[in-house]
């Protein structure tokens, strides 16, 4: 790695104005994390014009802080009211809004962002220590190895059981159908669009989570009579630091949690299955595994550890490989070679100063964040005082706003209200809405792992298992998916038969 | 002082006269309202890279009075752009960055669209192809690889971007007229497409320059021929062969990046989009931005440009005829 390039990092984000840059950064990014839809990509392509006038490296400490913000910022609206701020913070929503529903949003929102900061020191750690290496580690993933992390994340995740398998499996399927509208990247055709143009474009998942969370849930509360007990919140500028006092007993979910989104950051599209993953292997590990689901506080941490992880981690293969690890990355590559810089593998070389101030800027980056945004969880969290009555016009308007900024189309705003019809439904009817918001993000990327797969070996399925990262992660996702089967066997093997009482848990 | 009569008239009669002034005599059209400058194209790709470029030289020179806003709208191989624009008949304020999706996707799909819909209004560039191959491989020149390609019995996999898109369409030229057969592989974007050809996962790609260069700098891809009638001369490039050269066959193509606005855009407006795309053009990070990317200047405006409008189209719909990439 070289010490001394880190300390010429150091040098480069230490500048005052280079400070400076990090907290308007992130500053702006965690209003942009709040707004769901908005999210970092757009905010830091709104952006990026005006980094023309600066030099790169302060440049780039200003996306970056931005994306950092984005990062920290998306739990907040999860936690208070059920609507994921991006992709990766839905899996926070399971936990964290039944917490601020039970007045305990200051400690939800404590556990999110220190979660996040350690997730995110986890990752430069490694950045720092390995980056090079771990460029090349990357390279080793193509589309069979891709597949077979998709195929993890889901047998992780539905092997948890709980609930009526018929009614999860229904929930999966209707998330694959609605993944499959719009182009076919593979063959170029149009799929389940019937001739309609406005579905050319496929149901955006950030709309379709807005929709199924945050307006599914407000038609709830309305029909509950309008009562949010999050009022009752005890506003203490303590509970930082009582909700500390509790976390290092998760060490365990952290440790996970930053190796899973390590791991699955540093390849492209890998935040969202990292917290989804992280959260199924902190229930399954769990000795509480029924209060997930209910506010349990792990039910924070393991999400939001593995998602600020990978967040951190998607930097790496932008600057090592060319190649982003997610959209915010794609355009901060453009960025890149706007101010005259050549992403990819020269750039350590030819550019120390700009590449070691950038990981430098992590670091100070990310410590300034949590900073910041610990000051003000006690204001965050007086939001869920204010009266119902006056609080949902204003949650639906930046809904709409959320859903209407993805694509600057209205369209999406009448999907929006279509998929929290659909959210009310499936509250009512006990259908669990997890394993239709986790095929509809991923059931895109699955498909075309896949289906690239498959071209490349001429539609043999042994590709999976003779390659030997894909062969490994694919025996696990096995092992995962039989499970419950398996463990159901052995203890009808242990004990006589014996009322299938076994679920308490509850499909989160 | 309070206004007396007599100033009173003197400032109706100037107001009124104001008023009565011929509405911006030639040329004299400005932006009013911030321009939106529409990408049919995801995040980070090539269009993507160019109009952000554009929108910041405008704003770091001030070369508009008002702010360009830009937009993706990739959904359906950049249909969805297309069609957004085209519902916005009359618009001075919206422009749309093209690439060869502008043919390739309403040929392919079906999509009630055409480039004659939009006003045409400049040629920026035209991006350049090349075949890549891994360093590692043992293949020097187009011809070994083409040989090799031919004796494993089309078992060798070519990577691309995209669908029934540029990539493939030069694939599917390569193999008809060197009688190869090649496992063609989609991906969403050219960047992935260069990442897996380092990786080992496929044999070669058709990458565009700035895709690949900096694998090819640090000695991971090796590129064997440009798909152009001429060698690209930035001293960089110059010593690849062209395709002729290096196996006789003349598959040329290259790609489009041009801009376009509004169905029935006012003629002012078009004229004003000139002259601000070409201080644009002229600018010394654009240059370099072309240079970088090995892309062809091109600028080419007014009938010129849309005569060459319509032998590309003519062009794209031989190729994928031949290709059998037409909707059925």
């Amino acid at each position: 790695m070289g010490f001394e390039n880190l300390l010429l990092g150091f040098q480069v984000a230490l500048q005052p104005h280079n400070l400076m840059v990090a907290v308007v950064g992130i500053a702006l990014g965690t209003v942009i994390g709040v707004l769901p839809g908005l999210g970092g990509a757009n905010g830091v392509a709104i952006l990026l014009p005006l980094t023309f006038t600066m030099p790169p490296t302060s440049a780039i400490i200003l996306l970056t802080s931005l994306y950092w913000g984005a990062l920290f910022g998306g739990a907040i609206t999860s936690i208070l009211f059920n609507i994921p701020g991006e992709p990766w913070s839905v899996a926070t929503t399971f936990d964290g809004f039944p917490m601020a529903r039970r007045g305990e949003g200051g400690q939800a929102l404590t556990a999110a962002f220190t979660s996040s900061f350690v997730g995110a020191l986890f990752s430069v750690v490694l950045i720092t220590l390995f980056a090079p290496l771990l460029a090349e580690v990357a390279l080793k993933f193509g589309p069979p190895e891709f597949f077979a992390i998709q195929l993890l994340t889901f047998s992780s995740f539905i092997g948890l059981g709980g609930g009526n398998p018929i009614k999860s499996l229904v929930s999966i399927l209707l998330g694959f159908i609605l993944a499959s509208v719009g182009l076919d990247i593979v063959t170029g055709a149009l799929r389940l669009t019937f001739g309609v143009t406005e579905l050319m474009k496929g149901f955006d998942f950030i709309v379709a989570v807005i929709g199924l969370f945050g307006i599914g849930e407000i038609l709830l509360t309305m029909e509950e009579g309008l009562s949010f007990k999050g009022a009752s919140a005890r506003i203490n500028p303590r509970v930082v630091w009582e909700t500390w006092k509790t976390l290092p007993r998760y060490w365990r979910t952290f440790v996970r949690g930053s190796m899973i989104g390590f791991w699955m950051g540093f390849k492209p599209g890998g935040a969202t299955p990292a917290s989804f993953m992280s959260y199924a292997f902190a229930k399954r590990f769990s000795r509480h595994p029924e209060r997930f689901g209910k506010g349990e506080i792990e039910g924070v941490v393991a999400p939001e550890t593995a998602a600020h992880a990978a967040g951190v981690a998607a930097i790496l293969p932008m600057i090592t490989l060319g190649i982003p690890g997610s959209p915010t990355a794609a355009v901060m590559l453009g960025g890149l070679i706007i101010w005259g810089l050549q992403p990819g593998p020269m750039l350590f070389k030819e550019r120390p100063d700009f590449v070691w101030g950038l990981i430098a800027s992590m670091y100070t980056g990310n410590v300034i964040g949590v900073v910041m945004v610990l000051l003000f969880v006690p204001i965050f969290a007086a939001i869920l005082r204010i009266p119902f009555g006056m609080l949902t016009p204003l949650i639906v308007a930046v809904c709409a706003i959320g859903a209407y900024s993805v694509h600057s189309s209205m369209i999406d705003i009448w999907y929006m209200l279509g998929f929290g019809v659909i959210g009310y439904v499936f509250k009512k009817l006990d259908y669990p809405l997890a394993p239709l918001v986790l095929a509809l993000v991923l059931g895109d990327l699955a498909e075309n792992a896949l289906r690239q797969s498959l071209i490349m070996s001429q539609g043999s399925l042994l590709i999976f298992l003779n390659r030997p990262i894909s062969g490994a992660i694919t025996a696990v996702a096995l092992f995962f998916f039989f499970l419950p089967a398996l463990s159901l066997g052995r203890r009808r093997l242990k004990a006589p038969p014996a009322p299938a009482a076994s679920h308490p848990d509850h499909t989160p | 002082m309070r206004p007396t009569r007599g100033h009173l008239a003197w400032l109706i009669t100037a107001l009124t006269l104001w008023a009565l002034l011929p509405p911006a005599a030639h040329a004299a059209w400005e932006p009013t309202k911030p321009i939106e400058l529409v990408i049919p194209a995801g995040t980070g790709g090539g269009a993507d890279q160019m109009a952000r470029l554009i929108a910041g030289i405008a704003e770091k020179h001030k070369l508009s009075p008002r702010p360009i806003i830009v937009v993706n709208k990739a959904g359906g191989a950049g249909a969805e752009g297309f069609l957004y624009v085209k519902g916005k008949k009359g618009d001075a304020h919206t422009i749309i960055i093209t690439l060869s999706n502008l043919f390739t996707t309403p040929l392919h799909t079906g999509v009630p669209f055409s480039w004659k819909d939009l006003t045409p209004i400049t040629r920026m560039a035209l991006d350049q192809f090349i075949l890549w191959v891994n360093a590692e491989t043992p293949y020097k020149t187009a011809k070994e690889y083409l040989a090799a390609v031919k004796e494993k019995g089309g078992t060798m996999k070519m990577a691309g971007t995209g669908s029934a898109q540029e990539d493939q369409i030069i694939t599917i030229l390569l193999e008809q007229s060197q009688g190869v057969k090649f496992i063609y592989v989609p991906f969403k974007g050219g960047g992935e497409v260069c990442v897996n050809l380092v990786g080992n996962h496929v044999d070669s790609t058709v990458n565009n320059p700035i895709e690949c260069v900096s694998h090819w700098k640090a000695g991971r891809v090796r590129p064997l021929a440009v798909f152009d009638t001429a060698r690209i001369p930035d001293a960089d490039w110059k010593d690849i062969p062209t395709i002729k050269e290096a196996i006789g066959a003349d598959i040329n193509y290259l790609m489009l990046r041009g801009i376009f606005g509004t169905p029935d855009m006012p003629k002012e407006a078009v004229e004003w989009y000139q002259g601000f795309l070409k201080k644009v053009y002229d600018s010394p990070e654009f240059k370099e931005y072309l240079s970088r990317g090995a892309l062809k200047p091109s600028w080419l405006t007014g009938s010129d440009y849309v005569s060459w409008l319509q032998g590309a189209e003519q062009l794209h719909k031989d190729l994928m005829t031949k290709g059998g990439l037409l909707k059925k």
